[in-house]
């Protein structure tokens, strides 16, 4: 389980993340929803300890991401904003490598690598350099480098950017069999139909706050809206509205 | 797998597999300094050869005045050329390189016994007219010595009686320390080849990860970092050694073949001496490899690093240019300060000179605990936030 709790950082003057608190609990995919710069990226830059949050607090099942930040990363498979993956290696190699900084077994890491590879229908590149690669292949690639080491807590940043549709649609299978598994999956998106179609919950922020929190039906319920994405607009609207006066 | 051992074996066969770094490490690297320098030292030496045996074209003014001074020189290699008009005017503008004047009152002075006086007119500041001035005014001391004696001879005195002194010079300078001379420069080359060497795996591993954005991806991992930094320090010190190993093996086999018989000089670069600099350089190519990477992680881009560790390796040019300019006697606290103590040091060893254990030691430790801080200020940054988030 993931808890994130009254969470801030600012960047010089500039506030990026203001006061958002929730959490991702296990067998359910939580979707970290909101407009462009309303502090996805940073909130989830300080759950898996890559930035110091000024307050607050991120545990991953107990372990306090400020204090011990190796734990946490052990527990966390991250698809981070940033997919940068080594060009001149092939896909495999990429994957074995941070297999490898795991400190996972040789015979282990075969084992993994293979069963990811099968699972995201990458074996026609897996020995190819990822040097031309397309969109999908990319994030195919990242998502199984992210996920060899078969972590209980999966966090994905704007995983569906660039994918076709096609790729989306592989994509959401795998996070809801991810979540078959018992897992704990947290995606952010800034685009509506992808937390309608998956998540269990929905995390909505703007300007650096949680606007809203609940479930699909909760959510359109707060907002008396009967569609989802009438209720998003209303909501971070508001916010946009109270953040002005 | 240790994480740092993970992290160097891909940084090595990432490496191994980019044309830019190859071809640079080790190939232009490597090869630059020997090839360079064997070029220019063949250059000096036949440009110098060559003058010795050359005649000598100087333009006599006045050669009717003294037909006996201009036999005697043409036989010392003299080429006397035709006078010109205003020849202080034509060396000034490097039109005649050398002259000699006769004066008008040479054929009495001669005659009657007194110093008769020849001028030369020359240009200083032109390198080639000073060695040929050089020349001239030796051969007509000679003339004047020999015709001296016999003037005195004449009178009936011995020679000896003209001279004071008797000066003879004994050079105590080795074959090998009059070869070292040349080879002032050498220790720049070597620290050069380092720093090419190290150079771009350096740059790479660090600003570029940051700017291909995988350095993110690679942070998350729960590796501490400072086992991130010295995997990526020990691929860039391999590729620095590999590229001062190969340096070393071409300036060796450029050694052999510098006409060094012609100048009784001898280098002295065998495989112990070269196995004993590079043993020497080792501390070295760390410190200036953690150095490299410190530039990098600091800088915001990769063209940024690039200029700053361009910059970086002009630094051991300073104590290179002081070393083979100015008659600096090694002293021991010389030895505390890196790149001098080893430009010290190797200079010693080229020479066929003993090395003594305390300056040794003394640039060795001194070295090893720059690199030592060095690693741990990178630490510092590598653990900042700034090093992975481009703001």
């Amino acid at each position: 389980m993931i808890q994130i709790e009254q969470l801030h950082k600012r960047f010089g003057a500039r506030i990026a993340v203001e006061d958002v608190s929730f959490s991702a609990q296990d067998g359910q995919i939580t979707g970290l929803l909101g407009p462009n710069g309303a502090g996805k990226t940073t909130t989830l830059r300080m759950l898996y300890a890559l930035l110091q949050p000024d307050r607050g607090r991120v545990t991953v099942d107990g372990f306090d991401a400020a204090l011990q930040p190796l734990e946490v990363r052990r527990r966390l498979g991250v698809l981070p904003d940033a997919r940068g993956l080594y060009k001149r290696l092939s896909a495999r190699e990429n994957i074995v490598y941070f297999a490898q900084l795991h400190g996972m077994e040789p015979q282990l890491i075969r084992q993994r690598s293979d069963a990811l590879i099968q699972a995201l229908a990458m074996q026609d590149i897996a020995e190819r350099r990822v040097e031309g690669f397309s969109q999908g292949e990319r994030v195919k690639t990242a998502i199984a480098r992210a996920l060899v080491h078969d972590p209980r807590h999966i966090v994905l940043d704007e995983p569906s950017n660039g994918l076709d549709v096609i790729a989306t649609r592989a994509l959401r299978d795998f996070l809801r069999q991810l979540k078959s598994e018992g897992r704990c999956v947290l995606f952010s998106t800034h685009i509506m139909q992808e937390v309608a179609a998956l998540c269990d919950r929905i995390v909505i922020i703007a300007g650096g706050r949680v606007v809203a929190d609940g479930t699909p039906e909760a959510l359109r319920e707060l907002a008396g809206e009967h569609s989802l994405e009438e209720a998003f607009v209303k909501l971070i609207g508001s916010a946009a509205v109270g953040e002005l006066a | 797998m240790k994480p740092a051992l993970a992290v160097y074996l891909k940084e090595c066969r990432e490496s191994l597999r980019d044309k830019r770094v190859l071809l640079n490490a080790l190939i232009l690297g490597p090869l630059l300094g020997p090839v360079l320098f064997v070029g220019l030292l063949r250059l000096t030496i036949n440009h110098e050869l060559e003058r010795a045996d050359k005649p000598l074209p100087v333009v006599v003014i006045g050669a009717e005045r003294a037909p006996n001074l201009v036999e005697a020189l043409r036989q010392e290699g003299l080429q006397p050329l035709p006078a010109v008009n205003d020849v202080e005017a034509a060396v000034r503008e490097q039109r005649v390189t050398l002259a000699l004047r006769i004066t008008a009152q040479f054929a009495d002075d001669w005659r009657a016994g007194r110093p008769a006086q020849v001028e030369i007119i020359y240009d200083s500041s032109d390198r080639d007219g000073g060695s040929q001035f050089e020349r001239l005014k030796g051969m007509l001391e000679n003339y004047s010595r020999r015709t001296g004696a016999m003037r005195l001879i004449a009178r009936g005195l011995l020679p000896s009686v003209g001279s004071g002194l008797l000066i003879a010079t004994r050079d105590q300078a080795t074959p090998q320390a009059r070869g070292a001379m040349l080879f002032a420069m050498l220790p720049y080359f070597l620290i050069l080849t380092s720093f090419l060497g190290g150079m771009w795996l350096a740059i790479d591993s660090t600003a570029g990860e940051r700017e291909r954005q995988s350095l993110e991806p690679l942070l998350i991992n729960p590796v501490p970092r400072a086992q991130i930094l010295l995997g990526k320090l020990c691929a860039a010190a391999s590729f620095s050694l590999i590229s001062l190993t190969l340096g070393l093996a071409a300036f060796s086999i450029a050694a052999r073949y510098q006409p060094s018989q012609q100048l009784e000089m001898t280098l002295n670069l065998g495989p112990a001496v070269a196995g004993a600099l590079l043993l020497l350089m080792l501390p070295l190519v760390v410190l200036i490899v953690i150095s490299q990477m410190l530039v990098s992680a600091f800088s915001r881009s990769y063209r940024e690093a690039q200029t700053y560790v361009s910059l970086l390796q002009l630094l051991p040019l300073i104590p290179s240019i002081a070393l083979s300019v100015l008659p600096v006697t090694p002293r021991l606290w010389m030895y505390t300060l890196p790149l001098v103590g080893q430009q010290l040091t190797m200079l010693r060893l080229l020479r066929g000179e003993a090395v003594s254990a305390l300056p040794l030691a003394l640039c060795t430790g001194v070295t090893l605990l720059a690199a030592g801080a060095v690693f741990l200020v990178t630490r510092r940054v590598y653990e900042s936030e700034r090093l992975a988030v481009n703001a």
